[in-house]
């Protein structure tokens, strides 16, 4: 029970996200109007899809160092829980800009479909895409495991200009980039205010505690079923 | 039914304001929505699933423990 304190701490920190997440007011803006309410799960996603990719990347470097099978099965595991929070944030978001980027003035699909921001996460996703397909192609469990330690550290590498960077220099309609501001209401820290932010940040602790709770389970799993390869 | 009329006369009353609201040309948000209390039931149902989500993944790891004590 003592170890479980941070499990019902996410359960709590959710609770209390979609109860304040609803009930509370919010800024009142044009074109998003309660749309913004998609900050605390929406954003929440790909705020937990960094933090899990972080992890992933520090086992992988853990693994180069120590080359130890266990950091390996980490890395993964905590990949494939920021994949899941990636495709969460890349399908919200679809619905999203749908209500509330095509609606506005002069934008259409096909000007949506340019938006750098989308092709960045995009592009980061399939990257890490990349890494399971890499892994699956090897047959060698040594080679499997350096390999994609050292893949998985590119696809970090490349994470945060693709999602961060790049919207940012070309000017986006996402909220943000330099160009929001003609289309688009900007969610950039200067006006995301403290009503948005009670809620946010406990939002993003509780959805993350909860991927990492998933992991767990993933890593648990996998410890059982290898358990003749972890004890080299 | 005293009660009910009163209930009435208030949603009402908050449609009324719901449209002064509109008149006074800001974003409309949902103020006739929560003024009538359903948001409410979005949130019960919003967190009857994530009750549900967090019942199944500690099932699931009751069951993990389990096979790792050795019982498979």
């Amino acid at each position: 029970m003592q170890k479980s304190w941070w499990k019902i701490l996410s359960f709590v920190l959710l609770v209390y996200t979609f109860t304040a997440g609803f009930l509370l007011d919010v800024p009142h803006l044009f074109i998003l109007n309660e749309t913004i309410r998609n900050l605390y799960f929406h954003v929440a996603m790909w705020f937990g899809m960094m933090i899990v990719f972080i992890i992933s990347f520090v086992y992988s470097i853990k693994y180069l160092r120590h080359t130890k099978y266990k950091h390996d099965l980490f890395a993964t595991a905590f990949a494939s829980t920021g994949m899941v929070l990636g495709i969460l944030g890349y399908s919200t978001g679809i619905l999203w800009a749908s209500y509330t980027w095509v609606t506005d003035q002069s934008q259409s699909l096909s000007s949506i479909l340019k938006e750098p921001k989308l092709i960045g996460a995009a592009i980061a996703l399939l990257i890490y895409g990349a890494y399971f397909v890499l892994r699956g192609s090897f047959t060698d469990m040594d080679k499997r495991a350096r390999v994609s330690a050292v893949y998985n550290i590119f696809a970090f590498a490349m994470l945060f200009p693709s999602i961060w960077i790049i919207p940012r220099l070309v000017g986006s309609l996402h909220p943000g980039a330099p160009g929001s501001t003609t289309g688009n209401p900007a969610l950039n820290f200067n006006d995301i205010d403290s009503r948005l932010r009670m809620v946010f940040y406990p939002a993003v602790i509780g959805w993350t505690l909860l991927a990492v709770w998933i992991t767990t389970l993933k890593i648990r799993i996998r410890l059982i079923t290898d358990k003749s390869l972890l004890n080299e | 039914m005293n009660n009910f009329l009163t209930r009435t006369m208030l949603v009402l009353l908050c449609c009324l304001s719901g449209m002064m609201v509109f008149a006074q040309n800001k974003p409309a948000m949902a103020d006739i929505m929560r003024s009538n209390g359903k948001i409410y039931v979005v949130v019960g149902c919003c967190l009857i699933i994530l009750t549900g989500l967090f019942l199944y993944v500690w099932r699931v790891e009751r069951k993990i423990k389990n096979i790792e004590k050795g019982n498979v």
